[in-house]
């Protein structure tokens, strides 16, 4: 039988189909994978024999006619998504051993759906960092290198192991979450697709919380396809999520393969950064090209506070996070360190159990929240919220159907290269994706090139609130129309 | 505006993380430069701009006030540090 970790999962799911193979074949095949492949660090745990007990019960239910739209089909899920009787720890040491009592509603989704669970896969500690280097269980390799190189390369973060795990076919997909650009980095870094969902579309239920006025739940996956097939089932209303937004979801895969004729992208001139590198410019360009070649209209627009998104996202989300991550206090779950009183128990635990991204970010929302300094800092950078959500209002009132940017500044960098004198340099991977967060718009990442340096790059492309599907037919005709993008061969084991 | 060391203790008190002396001045220049890089929007015209409380305009849906979920203490305290008849236990607080 050929390498079945080859398929895309639009594939697999053809080959399911037809019997061309079992789910439990395509996920020992996967699991095998997985296991010579420890060495990038891409799952924290993994769940083997949870894996072929799903794939088994998908097997009876295909004997049985009963095919579910993601039946048989083996994926890892992002280690903050909370899944029942499965330790849940956000990279962090604070929630080492936190095995939750409860499934998230994304992942239940999935498993409603016939999906299998492969395992955890890693992250920025709470999903704060752009390289997944902030992990309390190490960093993730990604299965990238650069031409002639054996020096290790960052998958991006947070959803560093959900990026790393597709493009080292060590998963058909993978769940993934965005507050800042943390499905579309990565997405970028490692030649794959990603996509974060109008906010809203997804349930945030059962999801460890980062800043939650941004959050959002998305898939990655090898193709634009197979994203559309994964969001379909991760979307939805769940009453235990009031800003879940109860509205039908469309069958994405329809979008996939549209015409875009008439379409109408809008190019921010603001996104062309003074020092923007000429490749990242030329891809742009070339991506503007294929959408143009393929009937859209393309019309130079201005989003005119783009600059100020990301010093206002540095408020905004540290902000929420100091409120959300109150919770960790060594009573009710995950690390406890005692002192002579409570007051130590808190203090302590917190100190030994947060990593230092994660301490400096709660320090810094604990200050722009504090008496003195709200209005500042705090209710500023949500009235410049406002500002940059109106940019894009105008922009979609005008006709704009869409719009074209990068997705990163730079290709993929190596371990430790950057952000070690400074935090502020590795905020500035998030440019051209925190914009889409603070307006709450749907943004995808797919794969448009490769660097000089032989490392995947990619396009982001925004769209008008729950308009994910005109983002699918886009990203079809990129996929299609790009130089095609073949994953790294094992060099890992 | 920038922080000196009695801030950064005061703030890390607020947030309950115990900082060390040695560890202060560090975190003292890295919260500066995050505040340093934020600076700039303290120059953004915000006269008469509402903050975003929402990012799409939608009425937050409200559920049926009846009791839905209940009686799981073992689920609840499943995790914890320590637990003892149900509780979850913690150091004395009143003496």
């Amino acid at each position: 039988m050929s390498d079945l970790t080859r398929l895309t999962l639009a594939e697999a799911r053809a080959g399911l189909a037809a019997k061309d193979f079992s789910a439990v074949e395509l996920t020992q095949t996967h699991l095998d994978a997985m296991a010579k492949a420890k060495g990038l660090n891409a799952y924290i745990v993994e769940t083997p024999d949870k894996a072929l007990a799903m794939a088994a019960a998908s097997d009876a239910r295909i004997a049985k006619g009963e095919v579910g739209p993601l039946e048989g089909i083996p994926l890892g899920i992002k280690d903050l998504y909370c899944t029942e009787g499965v330790q849940t720890t956000a990279a962090s040491h604070i929630l080492e051993g936190f095995v939750p009592q409860y499934e998230s509603t994304v992942s239940s989704n999935l498993w409603r759906d016939g999906a299998v669970m492969l395992g955890k896969l890693n992250l920025d500690e709470f999903a704060m960092g752009s390289s997944n280097e902030t992990s309390y269980f190490g960093p993730v390799t990604s299965p990238w290198r650069r031409n002639g190189s054996d020096a290790k390369i960052v998958p991006g973060g947070s959803s560093g192991g959900s990026a790393a795990a597709v493009a080292a076919r060590l998963c058909l997909g993978a769940t993934a979450t965005d507050t800042g650009g943390s499905i579309r980095q990565p997405a970028a870094f490692t030649g794959t697709v990603g996509i974060k969902p109008t906010y809203g579309r997804c349930s945030r239920w059962g999801i460890v919380a980062f800043a939650s006025s941004l959050d959002q739940a998305g898939p990655i996956a090898k193709t634009v396809r197979d994203t559309a097939i994964l969001l379909r089932s991760m979307a939805g209303h769940d009453a235990k999520d009031t800003t879940s937004v109860d509205a039908p979801v469309p069958d994405y895969e329809k979008a996939v393969g549209a015409s875009i004729k008439g379409k109408v992208i809008g190019i921010p001139k603001e996104y062309r950064l003074d020092g923007l590198s000429a490749e990242i410019a030329a891809l742009w360009d070339q991506g503007i090209e294929w959408l143009r070649a393929a009937g859209a209209e393309i019309r130079e627009i201005s989003l005119p506070h783009t600059k100020h998104a990301l010093p206002a996202y540095y408020i905004v989300a540290p902000a929420e996070a100091s409120s959300n991550l109150a919770r960790y206090d060594g009573v009710r779950y995950g690390l406890r360190k005692t002192g002579k009183d409570i007051a130590d128990l808190y203090e302590l635990t917190r100190a030994e159990g947060f990593g230092k991204e994660v301490r400096r970010r709660i320090m810094i929302g604990t200050y722009v929240l504090s008496a003195g300094y709200y209005d500042a800092y705090y209710l500023r950078a949500q009235k410049i919220r406002t500002l940059i959500k109106r940019d894009f209002d105008l922009a979609y009132a005008s006709g704009v159907d869409a719009i074209l940017t990068p997705a990163t500044p730079s290709p993929a960098f190596a371990f430790g290269e950057k952000g070690k004198a400074d935090p502020v340099e590795m905020y500035l991977n998030d440019v051209f994706t925190v914009t889409v967060n603070m307006a709450g718009l749907p943004g995808l990442a797919v794969p448009a090139g490769l660097a000089s340096d032989g490392l995947p790059l990619g396009l982001q492309l925004i769209g008008r609130p729950f308009d994910e599907e005109t983002l699918f037919s886009l990203g079809q005709v990129i996929e299609e129309a790009a130089p095609k993008i073949e994953l790294p061969e094992s060099w890992w084991g | 505006m920038s922080v000196d060391l009695a801030t950064v203790r005061r703030i890390a008190h607020l947030a309950r993380i115990r900082v060390s002396e040695e560890e202060a001045p560090y975190l003292q220049n890295e919260l500066n430069a995050i505040l340093r890089f934020v600076e700039e929007l303290s120059a953004v015209d915000v006269e008469g701009v509402e903050p975003m409380t929402s990012v799409l305009p939608m009425a937050m849906k409200k559920r049926q006030d009846v009791v839905t979920d209940g009686y799981k203490v073992e689920k609840v305290l499943a995790n914890a540090p320590a637990a003892e008849d149900g509780f979850f236990v913690v150091p004395k607080v009143i003496e």
